[in-house]
């Protein structure tokens, strides 16, 4: 991933306009056909999707297990509203915490681990968390789930706002999105995120420039695992409950296919759009036909072979092919975005 | 006190002896010369010394301080720094990214994740003025991969040069240059000469004898003859090793 144009802002104009765009989806959504509630889980995946491609697309760690701290976000919101207080935000603080304790653990062991040796390892750490989640009934309800978890007010002393229908908690989540969206983009472009970026490109290097690599690497892996444990809280709220299916291996792997089809390799916001259209294929393709993965299937294959970048890499080609050609009065962008 | 200091070095690699009873020091200021056929070990020693590989026995030192089985970035953070006969940079990133990152002053921001990396003009003068240095000022915002054979040659040293260090170690920092290229980069390292230690890794006989205060012959994982230029042109070892032919 080159460093884009407005590395250095807070706020760049591609948020205001990705920021404009969302607040109008609750006008015209219905409209075309789609229902609100798939707005907020696309923003919910989006959050999950940015968190992760700052392991996968910044620091170029392959993390085939992060379901585990999506689901252990999901269960320790729940839980916390259960057994601690039923308040939104010590519930939300309980799912990133839970998740980040649960990634600080699991990072302890893989860090100093490299590609394939990495990979398996965080496959072998989501299966042991999927397991638990599974068995340990008493605690988060086994194959049932953890139910019914509350979509909690938010409240902010002086006003508080209902989260029960679906519209409202568009746009809270809206909310949480455009945060995460800044907050990780500075964080990409931060020397932290820049170090790590280093660390993908020569590890070697780095550590010879004088960066503690797995310290790097760890505290990447833990970010990135506390942005999952927000996803995973906002997903209990949304569905009204947790359920050990997001932390199987197959809703790891749906991650993974998000980041990459949307091109979380060459472009910051590519896991969004991977989120997007992975969501509204499920939803559009799965109306017409029950095999709708497979035809997924087949799109992440044409990618993979005919286009590694992703979708967000044929928006750059496409960009720098109309930037040049007017007389090269500007110099051609150097990324999206 | 030397800057750089090898004592009694072994290493093995299972029943390989790669380097045996390696004695090496380098002093602040002074250029000393490493020179020696494919697979004498050479690299193997500087990976002893920037901390990548553990010696068996022996003892690294800088500035006196025994840092023998220190990981890489500590012993970076003690000022020795090297550049890579095989090209390590950072490809997606500009020349100046490549090395504003190298510096002291961002590695010890390197934990911030609240502000922008970007941008900081403190940090980018300074990173200009190592460009410049390497003659690479005009080329600050190419990615290094859209370099030139020779330019990437150029910044390898570049980002070593942006870690401030007391000790510079290049392995081999002409490797596949042609005369002009050698040429340069013997000029960039005369001009450094003096400033800071530097240890080089060379086969180019012209390079090293041009500019080295002492050289060091390395055969078989020991020194066999170390001296000055002149003096090592008369030693009957070094002609008969045909390691190359002398202008």
């Amino acid at each position: 991933m080159q460093t884009p144009a407005h590395a250095g802002r807070l706020i760049t104009p591609a948020m205001v306009g990705v920021a404009l765009v969302l607040l109008t989806v609750p006008l015209w959504i219905a409209k075309v056909g789609l229902y609100q509630y798939i707005g907020v889980e696309i923003l919910i995946w989006a959050i999950y999707a940015l968190g992760f491609n700052l392991l996968l697309g910044t620091a170029g760690l392959p993390s085939f297990g992060h379901g585990a701290f999506f689901g252990i976000g999901a269960y320790a919101f729940g839980l916390t509203q259960f057994h601690v207080a039923a308040n939104l935000w010590v519930c939300l603080l309980g799912g990133i915490l839970a998740a980040s304790l649960a990634g600080a653990l699991v990072a302890g062991f893989v860090a100093r681990r490299r590609g394939i040796y990495f990979a398996f390892l965080t496959i072998a750490f989501g299966q042991v968390f999927w397991f638990i989640a599974m068995k340990a009934r008493n605690v988060t309800g086994g194959e049932d789930g953890l139910l019914p978890i509350a979509r909690l007010p938010a409240d902010f002393g002086i006003v508080s706002f209902d989260l029960t229908g679906n519209t409202a908690l568009y746009f809270f989540v809206l909310a949480l999105f455009l945060v995460t969206v800044v907050a990780l983009w500075r964080l990409t472009y931060s020397p932290f995120g820049r170090v790590l970026s280093a660390i993908r490109q020569s590890e070697l290097r780095a550590a010879h420039l004088g960066y503690q690599v797995v310290l790097f690497k760890m505290l990447a892996f833990i970010a990135s695992a506390a942005f999952a444990g927000l996803a995973g809280s906002l997903f209990a709220m949304a569905q009204g409950g947790a359920f050990p299916e997001v932390m199987a291996l197959h809703y790891s792997g749906y991650i993974v296919m998000m980041v990459l089809v949307g091109g979380g390799l060459v472009s910051f916001w590519g896991p969004v759009i991977g989120v997007v259209v992975f969501l509204l294929a499920r939803d559009l393709l799965g109306a017409v036909t029950l095999t709708w993965m497979l035809w997924f299937g087949l799109l992440f294959v044409a990618v993979i072979l005919f286009k590694p970048e992703g979708i967000a890499g044929v928006f750059q080609d496409l960009r720098r092919r109309f930037s040049r050609q007017p007389a090269q009065a500007q110099p051609a962008a150097r990324s999206t975005p | 006190m030397s800057a750089l200091e090898a004592r009694q070095v072994h290493v093995r690699f299972g029943d390989r002896v790669v380097l045996e009873e390696m004695n090496f020091s380098v002093a602040p200021g002074e250029l000393h010369g490493i020179m020696g056929p494919n697979g004498a070990g050479k690299t193997t020693f500087f990976n002893v010394l920037t901390g990548r590989v553990r010696p068996s026995r022996g003892q690294v030192l800088v500035d006196g301080k025994d840092v023998t089985g220190l990981p890489p970035h500590r012993i970076a953070a003690l000022g020795v720094a090297r550049s890579f006969q095989i090209m390590t940079l950072f490809d997606e990133f500009s020349a100046l990214e490549n090395v504003a990152l190298a510096r002291p002053a961002f590695r010890a921001q390197a934990l911030h994740g609240h502000r922008a990396a970007i941008g900081d003009a403190e940090t980018d003068a300074a990173a200009l003025s190592v460009l410049d240095e390497v003659g690479l000022g005009s080329k600050a915002q190419v990615l290094a991969r859209d370099l030139s054979y020779g330019e990437r040659r150029a910044l390898e040293i570049a980002v070593a040069l942006a870690q401030e260090p007391r000790v510079l170690c290049l392995d081999e920092p002409t490797s596949g240059l042609g005369s002009d290229g050698i040429a340069r980069i013997a000029e960039m390292v005369r001009r450094l000469k003096g400033r800071l230690a530097i240890v080089a890794i060379e086969h180019d006989m012209e390079f090293l004898f041009g500019l080295a205060d002492r050289i060091s012959v390395v055969h078989w994982g020991q020194v066999i003859a170390r001296g000055r230029p002149d003096e090592l042109k008369a030693n009957p070892w070094v002609r008969r090793s045909n390691l190359g032919r002398f202008g």
